[in-house]
């Protein structure tokens, strides 16, 4: 595990400028219609003329035969810095770690972060078989329940390891599904009780319905640069105040029961200089409910095994004593394919920014921000973690 | 616990019948290692030959020293079962019009974790299991937890039936009943509960040793069937060719000698008639209702055997000619196999050494017995495996063939086998 001292920290660089392309549970038009779509608020919501973006990173799925290079030409850009990011739900703090080390160095003054997915109607079964050569030889051939079935068995194994519950689960669900209300994006409308939770039809057991995310189309963006240059343009902004990635962690686990956010969280929290009853609000990545209370645990809120006690004692809503996933959270904004892997970042930096409404979390400084992504076999492979703040 | 299977009502001839969907198919090329395994029976995962780890799922390297040299080794499949998850939605067809479905998750005591089908003896709790790679419907591997102990009726839990093609309440077609192996499958098939055995018969008007007794069983019905004639095959497939789930072609013309010891093409042009173009025959009448029933209920369609020779492999000179009939039958099956495949018809091939019959009278022992040919059949059928190699010597002559089939060719040549 690397010390904490030889990492360099974020100092001087600015995050900024959360836009989303309004998500939709179908669309006919491609992913680099989304990608076109989100640059374009970039533009408008900073003011940056285009041709000053200089700095580009792209997270989509469909943007296949593509890669972000063909994204440069398709929109008329010609940054001097690139970076594809396929790697879903982590992209969104990969892009930021990546962006603002750009920034730093001077390779580029504005990297503008982009994740967009199309969803068509037969879109995310044509994924799943070709995900990943794992996917492809050794679990689709299987029942093809893609990720759900991975993830019950990952349920199921860890309610039986530490006593959680369906209740428990459901507790996650249901809180989201309130700070959904409060989210015009959100594209679940209806207030989501308990009883509906523990009624739903089951979907891969111990997996039910609302524990399970709605593919849909859309995107979301936003722009690194230096502090500087945001407060000359008169943008808000959040700072970054420490930041890890991790890939296969804790791969002699026969069974996840942790993720990688634990082999590294030390040092996120010694470069924020913060320990985690300083976190205001938390943006999980919530592709299921279980995965969620891992956070909790390897991200040290709890111990390992405390996380069904935890979601009983706490309340997660926006106005409750642990935020977690203001927006509503892929479970109930509905996941948009990599996009999904910046949902969490856009809704920090409008938590920050004071752009979050009526679902702001009062007096939020500090935010973290989660990313998990990647089920090429029997586990998500990539986590990340990024601590922001609001400029001190 | 698995519930035996109960004897299908009849099939209601209004109802239409469903076409076959099959389960995922695609693999990559390393993958097919478990495959090629499976299709002969064995459960075998990558191993590496510099450290000794075994891996799954299949690499093009050691995941743990990097090491390309890796090797398929046969296991145990001893493991453990982490969790279970019983699937009420899938993706795919195949899995949708059979939920629900059952998925665990097994760490083997060789070290991987491994998704695996579950056979419904297998509950949800945390236990030990037997880990089994079989054929599923689409000719692919997949990895099947069993119950340690074997218990009554196993064969007939629906997931595990969906796979294999136990004769069961089937109807079978064996193409030649007047030969001792052709009458043992017959009874074999009778005795492993086929429902219907019909029997061919090539020349009906004559008294053959032997058929008075298979004919007595009530299972068994005398066809009239000769490979050789394109009209006989079809007027028998417009007969029965709806209703077989099993087609069994044994019918074979076996002689002695190679080349310079017999004059003229008479006998070879007969073994390829029977042997080469009889397959030919059978396979363009019988295969399209073959496929057409692949879905259709319990008792589905789901098999073709092909009775071919080890001589197949490498050619046997004192039996020249027809090692080439048989190697000619051999290809032909392959082709036939790449066209039943996409109906989830499974073509099972047997290479047989030397056979305990008339033909093989100057061939010294050990000879296979026809009845343990017959068993060998439908233990096949019973497995799900595609190759099936009987007996002692064709068990020797494949591992010299795998070896090296350059020196058994010089072998075979040098002292007739």
């Amino acid at each position: 595990m690397a010390h904490p001292s030889l990492r360099r920290g974020y100092e001087g660089v600015a995050v900024a400028v959360p836009v989303t392309v309004p998500y939709r549970r179908y669309a006919t038009e491609g992913a680099h219609w989304f990608l076109g779509q989100a640059v374009k608020a970039l533009v408008e919501s900073s003011g940056i003329d285009k041709a000053d973006i200089d700095g580009l990173a792209v997270s989509s799925f469909s943007l296949v035969p593509d890669t972000a290079v063909g994204v440069t030409q398709h929109l008329g850009l010609s940054p001097r810095w690139l970076d594809h990011l396929p790697t879903g739900g982590a992209s969104g703090v990969m892009a930021l770690r990546r962006a603002a080390r750009a920034v730093q160095a001077g390779d580029a003054n504005v990297v503008a972060c982009v994740a967009a997915d199309t969803n068509h109607v037969d879109s995310f079964r044509q994924t799943l078989g070709g995900f990943s050569q794992f996917a492809r030889d050794a679990t689709y051939p299987y029942g093809s329940g893609g990720p759900n079935s991975v993830f019950a068995m990952i349920s199921a194994h860890y309610m039986r390891t530490f006593g959680a519950k369906r209740e428990d689960f459901g507790r996650i669900a249901v809180s989201q599904r309130a700070n959904a209300l409060m989210n015009p994006n959100a594209l679940f409308k209806k207030p989501l009780t308990l009883d509906e939770y523990m009624a739903a039809k089951a979907i891969s057991e111990p997996l039910h319905l609302f524990d399970c995310v709605m593919p849909c189309a859309g995107a979301d963006a936003f722009l690194v640069m230096s502090e500087a240059r945001a407060r000359d343009l008169g943008l808000p902004y959040a700072q970054v105040r420490g930041a890890i990635e991790r890939h296969n962690a804790y791969a002699d686990d026969p069974i996840m029961v942790r993720g990688g956010w634990r082999m590294d969280r030390e040092d996120l929290y010694a470069m924020a200089g913060v320990r985690p009853d300083a976190i205001d609000f938390i943006q999980t990545y919530d592709d299921y409910p279980v995965v969620v209370m891992m956070h909790f645990e390897d991200l040290g809120f709890c111990d390992k095994g405390e996380g069904p006690a935890f979601v009983r004692e706490k309340r997660l809503t926006w106005d409750g004593d642990f935020p977690n996933n203001t927006s509503g959270g892929q479970l109930s904004v509905g996941q948009a394919g990599a996009a999904g892997g910046f949902l969490g970042m856009v809704e920090a930096l409008r938590q920050l920014t004071g752009a979050a409404g009526e679902r702001s979390v009062p007096n939020a400084a500090t935010g973290l921000v989660c990313g998990f992504g990647m089920v090429t076999y029997d586990r998500c492979l990539c986590t990340g973690a990024v601590i922001l703040g609001a400029p001190t | 616990m698995t519930m035996p299977l109960m004897r299908p009502k009849r099939k209601n001839p209004v109802l239409r019948t469903p076409q076959i969907n099959l389960p995922p198919g695609s693999r990559g090329r390393v993958a097919l290692g478990l495959t090629a395994a499976a299709a002969q029976g064995r459960f075998a995962l990558q191993t590496c030959e510099d450290c000794g780890a075994v891996q799954y799922p299949p690499r093009e390297a050691c995941h743990r020293c990097l090491s390309p040299r890796l090797r398929w080794r046969e296991q145990s499949g001893a493991g453990r079962l982490l969790a279970t998850t019983t699937l009420h939605h899938s993706n795919d067809l195949y899995f949708r019009e059979r939920l629900p479905w059952r998925l665990g998750m097994v760490q083997l005591d060789a070290g991987p974790s491994v998704m695996a089908h579950l056979h419904g003896a297998v509950g949800d709790d945390a236990q030990r299991v037997r880990l089994g790679a079989r054929l599923d419907r689409a000719g692919q591997a997949v990895l099947i937890a069993f119950p340690i102990e074997d218990e009554a009726h196993m064969a007939d839990d629906p997931m595990l039936r969906e796979m294999t093609s136990d004769p069961k309440f089937r109807k079978v077609l064996v193409t030649d009943g007047k030969t001792a192996v052709g009458q043992a499958l017959v009874k074999a098939l009778v005795k492993a509960g086929a429902d219907i055995v019909w029997t061919g018969h090539a020349e009906p008007w004559k008294k053959l040793p032997g058929m008075d007794e298979l004919a007595r069983l009530p299972q068994v019905s005398l066809v009239p069937l000769d490979v050789t004639n394109g009209r006989s095959v079809t007027e028998l497939a417009g007969e029965i060719g709806g209703k077989v789930d099993i087609v069994i072609n044994n019918a074979e013309v076996h002689r002695g000698f190679g080349i310079a010891a017999r004059r003229g093409t008479d006998v070879a042009r007969a073994e390829m008639d029977v042997n080469y173009l009889g397959l030919l025959r059978l396979a363009q009448e019988f295969g399209p209702p073959l496929k057409g029933r692949a879905a259709d209920g319990v008792t589905h369609a789901s098999a073709w055997v092909n009775l071919l020779s080890i001589y197949a492999l490498s050619n046997f000179p004192p039996h020249g000619t027809f090692s080439a009939s048989k190697a000619a039958a051999y290809s032909l099956a392959q082709c036939l196999r790449a066209e039943m495949r996409p109906a989830g018809i499974r073509v099972i091939n047997v290479f047989p050494g030397p056979i305990d019959e008339e033909w093989n009278q100057q061939l010294p022992p050990p000879k296979l017995a026809p009845a343990a040919l017959a068993n060998a059949v439908v233990k096949a059928l019973r497995d799900g495996v595609e190759d099936v190699y009987p007996g002692d010597v064709a068990q020797e002559w494949l591992e010299r063939w795998r070896d090296d089939p350059k020196v058994l060719e010089r072998e075979l040549a040098l002292n007739g086998g």
